[in-house]
């Protein structure tokens, strides 16, 4: 009881300290006062432990939280407790004691090998990159380093392996598992400043690039050279293929050009004790030993970090179409799929769906769209896109399919966008929606991988779970089944997280689908993953984190559960 | 009362567009084109004209090479009821285009014409008023807002002026062409689509129409605009006094 009083009591300033800061006002809503708790499960090892999450501002809480079990490594030494930042749940994890923490030594040498600009201890900076897009997590790192080259993170790495400084890799700070900002005060080395693009092969398409390089400007560079990026997103903006690599990221052409995994052909990576990994080559075919890439591509940043990227880019094709079509239920969605892969075979490029709130909420918050088939909303819509060389024969091959799928019944209503600005107005319907939902207020955000026939059951589902507490918003890539399930409140609350978790883990674990499909684990899912892989797998898992990062320094307290790292 | 609407293929408003190494233009090998953008607001306002009962056809005619065609099925496929293609090889200035139109209008004799104020791929501004003074029909161009009254026989038309909003009436047959304000113009739906495969485009060649394309221009040159200087961070006030001094020579 005496060690709990002393932990609200510092957790608790802590949190109000955060709901003073302007940035966090959605997130303090009234209803912390009264809410009630909710647990976060994890499985260890066959047995059930419960982490109770902490919320205490209320005195009274404590008779309801003592008789809560904690996990062995949770009970702690150490002092620095954070608090999950979104609405009152709060999953507790300690701050690592065995982590040195920053003195001025430290800075003074960073100030050396990167010169002063680039050691950043400026609160405004260190406030957004503490946080990441979705403004669920905020860590409390005091450093954000900008190393130039390659040799400068090496360096870095080698002295926080030495001091045993925990360390954060940031690229564009746009996952949406909390992966990408400090849990506590790692020290945030950020590669933007790595942006260059140092070679492309014109006839091969191979793109040797730096880890900071922004997607949409290697998209441009490629542009005019002719060939396109394999993957695309709506964060294209201001992501960073170093960070794509490193979450194997998906996106909405992933159905056409494959993953990451097939389309990187080598990078660079620094290793925690500053070992430069050159795993930089440009071959389409080079089978000499293990394939080391592929530990680094989707590893989330927890082996290394990623420095340099060569990459396969497909050609730019001159005819692309965009169709947006209205379906009356998902059978028919489903349906529509399987005729578009065999109707349009080899042109098909992207497969989207969306649903009918999906639709209303993009309507209500962004900006300069409008609906394409008024005057109603339909149940769903689908988005389709084809890329092709010939524009007529394409042109030909979409209009037949289409012609025969409103014959078949399967769609009630379309349209075929004219020139471009209608294509990416369709697109910004689809490509907005995260953005939408975050304006929308609370967002549970969830990206799942379920065999397609029962995907929208589980939208059913949450719909009758939650009732009246919460909206249900479903879109996603129906060509790779792959749902982005998101509640939207308009704020957060237990009562709500309570009827989604573990209730959408373990559905999803039921009908042996992946808790995700292409966000990653990051901080948010970092206990989860037992739901879709096995313990001998993750024990694997955690072996090889133990190798490449022997003191655990690189991108701590994410991805794998802490209890089977240390 | 019929409708006839003039529209151009042009290089899609989104393309990158390159200037050819001999300079004689600008590249449109392999490059998407599409309605221009100002002639599919002139269409969405003929439609919405017949949508109010105030007309009973519009007619969409465009001028130039064979792929003209697929332009005229885009605008059948937003609802046009019938398409003219006047097939001609080369480039088409304004006052040729005008001629044209001029012909059409003695066969078709529409009560109103819609065109874009401009083609964004040369900007001349000049067709729709060249074609109303053929006709000596009058004019309300950079349409903001457009109103018929059958009655009157006559159309009020808002126009986007540099002074701000000037208000017309104008005697039909008139002249309309449109600025970017009139409409937002509709996607083509499938059921539409379907239907414009069954729509008439007719087509005829200037000699049809005993009109005599002569080449009134010539195009010299194409360059691409002079590529903007980097910005330079200066260091202190004195600096910049100096550069604006010695460099810019402004001061």
């Amino acid at each position: 009881m005496k060690m709990e009083k002393w932990r609200w009591s510092s957790a608790a300033h802590r949190l109000l300290r955060l709901c003073s800061n302007p940035l966090s006002d959605l997130r303090c809503s009234p209803k912390l006062q009264n809410s009630t708790p909710s647990g976060v499960l994890y499985r260890h090892e066959g047995t059930c432990e419960w982490i109770r999450p902490f919320i205490g501002q209320q005195k009274q809480h404590f008779g309801q939280r003592s008789h809560h079990l904690w996990s062995g490594n949770c009970l702690g030494e150490t002092p620095g407790i954070q608090n999950r930042f979104f609405g009152a749940t709060a999953t507790k994890i300690e701050r690592n004691s065995k982590f040195a923490t920053l003195n001025s030594n430290d800075i003074s040498y960073f100030k050396e090998i990167l010169g002063e600009k680039n050691v950043i201890q400026d609160e405004d900076t260190l406030l957004s990159a503490n946080t990441d897009w979705m403004h669920k997590y905020r860590g409390s790192s005091k450093l954000l380093l900008l190393p130039r080259t390659t040799e400068e993170v090496s360096s870095i790495l080698k002295y926080c392996n030495s001091r045993c400084l925990a360390v954060v890799p940031q690229g564009g700070n746009t996952g949406l598992v909390g992966g990408s900002v400090p849990v506590f005060d790692e020290v945030i080395i950020n590669v933007s400043s790595m942006n260059n693009v140092i070679s492309f092969d014109k006839v091969s398409g191979i793109l040797v690039c730096e880890a900071g390089c922004i997607l949409e400007n290697l998209i441009s560079f490629l542009d005019n050279r002719g060939f396109i990026m394999p993957l695309d997103l709506g964060a294209k903006g201001s992501c960073q293929i170093g960070g794509n690599v490193s979450t194997n990221a998906g996106g909405l052409r992933l159905l056409r050009y494959g993953s990451l995994h097939g389309n990187v052909l080598g990078l660079e990576a620094v290793l925690a004790n500053g070992e430069v990994l050159d795993m930089l080559g440009t071959l389409r075919k080079d089978n000499t030993g293990y394939d080391l890439k592929h530990l680094f591509i989707g590893s989330e940043g927890s082996l290394g970090i990623v420095t340099k990227v060569s990459i396969l880019t497909p050609p730019k094709l001159s005819s692309v179409n965009v169709a947006f079509l209205a379906c009356k239920d998902y059978f028919s969605c489903q349906k529509l799929l399987l005729e578009a892969k065999r109707k349009l075979g080899e042109i098909l490029s992207a497969f989207e769906f969306l649903d009918e709130q999906s639709m209303a909420l993009a309507l209500s918050h962004l900006e300069g769209v409008r609906n394409p088939l008024p005057p109603s909303l339909h149940n769903f819509y689908v988005l389709i896109e084809t890329t092709g060389s010939n524009e007529s024969y394409d042109r030909e091959k979409l209009e037949a399919f289409l012609l025969s799928a409103m014959e078949g019944g399967l769609i009630s209503d379309g349209i075929v966008a004219q020139d471009i600005q209608q294509a990416s107005s369709v697109w910004h319907i689809r490509e907005g929606l995260p953005e939408a939902l975050i304006k929308a207020g609370a967002n549970y955000k969830y990206d799942l991988s379920l065999p397609v026939e029962k995907l929208y059951n589980l939208v059913e589902e949450m719909r009758t779970r939650l009732e009246n507490l919460a909206t249900v918003v479903a879109y996603g890539h129906l060509g790779d089944g792959n749902l982005h399930l998101n509640i939207s409140a308009p704020q957060y609350d237990d009562a709500i997280l309570a009827q989604i978790e573990p209730f959408v883990y373990e559905w999803t674990s039921k009908n042996r689908g992946s808790i995700s499909a292409e966000h990653g684990l990051g901080l948010m899912k970092a206990n989860k993953i037992l739901y879709s892989k096995s313990p001998a797998a993750v024990n694997l898992m955690a072996s090889i984190k133990k190798l490449l990062d022997p003191n655990g320094i690189v991108n701590p307290y994410k991805v794998l559960p802490q209890s089977m790292i240390h | 009362m019929k409708i006839m609407v003039a529209i151009k293929r042009v290089v899609d408003y989104a393309v990158k567009i390159r200037v050819k190494p001999d300079k004689s233009g600008v590249e449109t090998q392999n490059v998407k084109m599409s309605m221009n953008p100002f002639c599919e607001i002139a269409l969405e306002e003929a439609l919405r004209i017949k949508e109010s009962g105030l007309a009973s056809e519009v007619v969409a005619v465009s001028m130039g090479p064979p792929q003209c065609v697929d332009t005229i099925r885009t605008g059948l496929a937003m609802g046009a009821d019938r398409g003219i293609h006047v097939e001609y090889p080369d480039a088409l200035y304004p006052l040729s285009v005008a001629k044209l139109l001029k012909a059409l209008v003695e066969v078709e004799k529409p009560g109103l014409l819609i065109l874009g104020k401009q083609a964004i791929d040369d900007d001349c501004n000049q067709t729709g008023q060249m074609l109303a003074g053929l006709l000596r029909w009058p004019q309300g161009t950079f349409a903001s807002k457009v109103i018929l009254d059958k009655e009157k026989q006559a159309a009020t038309v808002d126009r986007e002026v540099d002074g701000g909003i000037e208000t017309l009436s104008l005697d039909l047959p008139a002249v309309i062409t449109t600025d970017l304000r009139l409409n937002q113009p509709r996607y083509a739906t499938l059921p539409n689509i379907m239907k414009a495969k069954s729509k008439v485009v007719k087509k005829y060649t200037p000699q049809d129409l005993n009109v005599e394309i002569k080449a009134d221009l010539e195009v010299v040159q194409v360059t691409e605009p002079p590529k903007r200087k980097v910005g330079v961070v200066l260091s202190s006030v004195d600096e910049l006094i100096d550069k604006l001094k010695n460099e810019a020579r402004v001061i």
